[in-house]
């Protein structure tokens, strides 16, 4: 490959000039950033224009038309929405804990984004190709509840702190049922490491006849990934679980306080780790980047055209069941969290477990 | 070279945060440090190639213990003044447990620092750490496992025991009951003549 080449080049040339000790690290760093950057610029225009796609989409299952102002056909709202976040006032509220509140929304947004160094593009397309890479993405998902407990108790506001407990309750109890669903997965895959994940699911009955889309895990995981996906759902705070926020109740929960840019920053947050879920339920139940039949034609799109493609219809979901859906009450989803995700996963755990010692075992 | 420099801003960066988790006059900035300081922890653990644990670590302490920390520290209305009251009372004995613990520490890391030493070994790139811990204990070390596991089932159990107290007058939601509910039970159509003047 052409960029294998070019990197080879840079490392020798870095080498050349910094000697052998500095060289190799100053390469590291520099590559990775603009690593970073090629992956956390388009995804910043993808938050951008998923908040669009959310209004427009939104719109017309309400029988409306949504933004259609600026642009054509409102193209350009999410700039103009940018723009104006970027120059309005960030106020301080009296009394608030100063350095806390302008690091929570920092807080909110870097697990969010640094999550996506494990996450495979295409096959051998990855930033960081780690073995404990499930483990890491587990781990950084968690971390976004720091954000958003931090802001409510910052702002010195009682909406605030109250959106804080709930926010910290629900995503505790949340995290224990993704995090089973997510040993499932790790079971039949025998493998952390995100690449491998993908590549198991393309192995199987089906994958050898071509119907590569029946050896995904979705099929033989079912329960695990409506209990994944729900459970996403829940942790970025999405309704029908936006209990954290209740527009009707809380006015806007730890965000309310917050204006200008440190308010846009919880946004793109919330966002990106709605992408983040929704490339990962792709990843780890719909075969990542592959082709759902071996065929010419199938085949016509790259592999990274269809990671987009699934992550897109997965996006479209969260949107879709924010149209449909009237907000859970709290003690209904402490219960959905605690009395039925957590049994059923771990029952599932034994259940796959038993399965694969059994002459039946499909994940060979 | 490189990684001996990132070391030693970590363990600084460390070392500073722990003690401001004990100096710290507000209680969630204390707990923010422990974040720190978990977090800084498991960048050396990492280094030394340990990344299981390193991540199991974040996982287990920075994503679920200290939210539940903070969650408990806000909430509670906390008298700095009346905390630091028996600061000097209680200094002989916390000088004490924590020589004994430091002794403890330097028994055990000083005899492998001055002997060998063995630094951890570079592995192949397909050398997968989760692998072989998971091996171990389950095969070498089955037994101290599940006699952990034990211990913590044991501790849950207790802390809702202990915590659980059943109000006789509290009215709770049956869900089935909720989920069972039909239309006719509760909307009643009434036809009614409209009014014509």
């Amino acid at each position: 490959m052409n960029v294998t080449a070019l990197l080879d080049t840079l490392l020798a040339f870095s080498e050349s000039k910094l000697g052998p000790l500095w060289g190799p690290a100053t390469y590291e760093l520099v590559t990775s950033a603009v690593f970073i950057v090629l992956i956390v610029a388009p995804l910043m225009l993808c938050v951008a224009y998923l908040t669009l796609w959310e209004r427009k989409l939104i719109g017309w299952m309400q029988i409306r038309i949504g933004p259609n102002r600026v642009g054509p056909l409102g193209l350009l709202q999410p700039i103009a929405d940018g723009v104006k976040l970027l120059f309005k006032e960030v106020i301080l509220p009296t009394n608030a804990n100063k350095a806390l509140y302008i690091l929570a929304p920092m807080l909110g947004i870097m697990p969010a984004l640094a999550a996506w160094a494990v996450v495979p593009f295409a096959p051998e397309v990855v930033l960081a190709d780690i073995n404990a890479g499930l483990l890491y993405v587990i781990a950084l998902t968690s971390f976004g509840v720091y954000g958003v407990i931090i802001a409510g108790w910052a702002s010195n506001s009682k909406y605030a702190f109250l959106g804080a407990m709930r926010s910290a309750a629900q995503m505790v109890s949340y995290e224990l049922g993704m995090g089973f669903a997510l040993v499932v997965v790790l079971m039949v895959s025998g493998s952390l490491n995100l690449s491998d994940i993908v590549n198991a699911q393309g192995r199987g009955l089906f994958a050898s006849k071509g119907l590569h889309f029946l050896s995904w895990n979705w099929l033989p995981l079912a329960p695990m990934l409506l209990v994944y996906f729900i459970s996403g759902v829940a942790e970025t705070n999405r309704a029908p679980f936006d209990v954290v926020e209740g527009e009707s109740e809380i006015v806007a929960g730890h965000m309310i306080e917050y204006s200008g840019m440190t308010f846009a920053l919880f946004f793109l947050a919330e966002y990106a780790n709605m992408i983040l879920i929704s490339t990962l339920t792709a990843v780890m139940f719909f075969g990542g980047w592959q082709a759902p039949i071996d065929s010419a034609l199938f085949n016509l799109l790259p592999p990274f055209g269809w990671l987009l493609a699934k992550v897109f219809v997965i996006v479209s979901l969260f949107l879709w069941i924010r149209a449909t859906f009237p907000r859970y009450r709290y003690d209904q989803i402490m219960r959905l969290g605690w009395k039925i995700f957590i049994p059923l996963t771990l029952v599932w755990i034994v259940f796959v477990g038993a399965w694969m010692q059994t002459p039946w075992n499909i994940w060979k | 070279m490189f990684e001996t420099a990132v070391f030693y801003a970590f363990a600084a960066i460390l070392l500073v945060a722990g003690a401001c988790v004990v100096t710290a006059r507000n209680p969630v900035h204390a707990a923010m440090f422990l974040v720190l300081a978990f977090f800084t922890a498991s960048g050396i653990w990492l280094l030394l190639r340990a990344e299981f644990l390193a991540i199991a670590l974040l996982l287990v302490y920075v994503g679920a213990v200290m939210v539940l920390f903070l969650f408990v520290v806000m909430m509670l209305d906390i008298n700095i003044e009346r905390l630091r009251e028996g600061f000097w009372k209680n200094l002989p004995l916390a000088v004490v447990v924590g020589g004994i613990m430091m002794a403890e520490m330097a028994a055990v890391l000083a005899g492998r620092y001055f002997g060998v030493a063995p630094r951890p070994l570079a592995r192949a790139a397909d050398y997968s750490n989760t692998k072989e811990l998971g091996r171990l204990i389950y095969t070498d070390y089955a037994y101290a496992f599940e006699i952990a596991a034990a211990i913590l089932l044991v501790a849950i159990v207790a802390a809702i025991a202990l915590t659980l107290r059943g109000r006789k007058d509290s009215r709770r939601q049956d869900p089935a009951a909720q989920v069972r509910v039909r239309r006719s039970e509760r909307v009643r159509l009434v036809s009614m003549p409209a009014d014509k003047e």
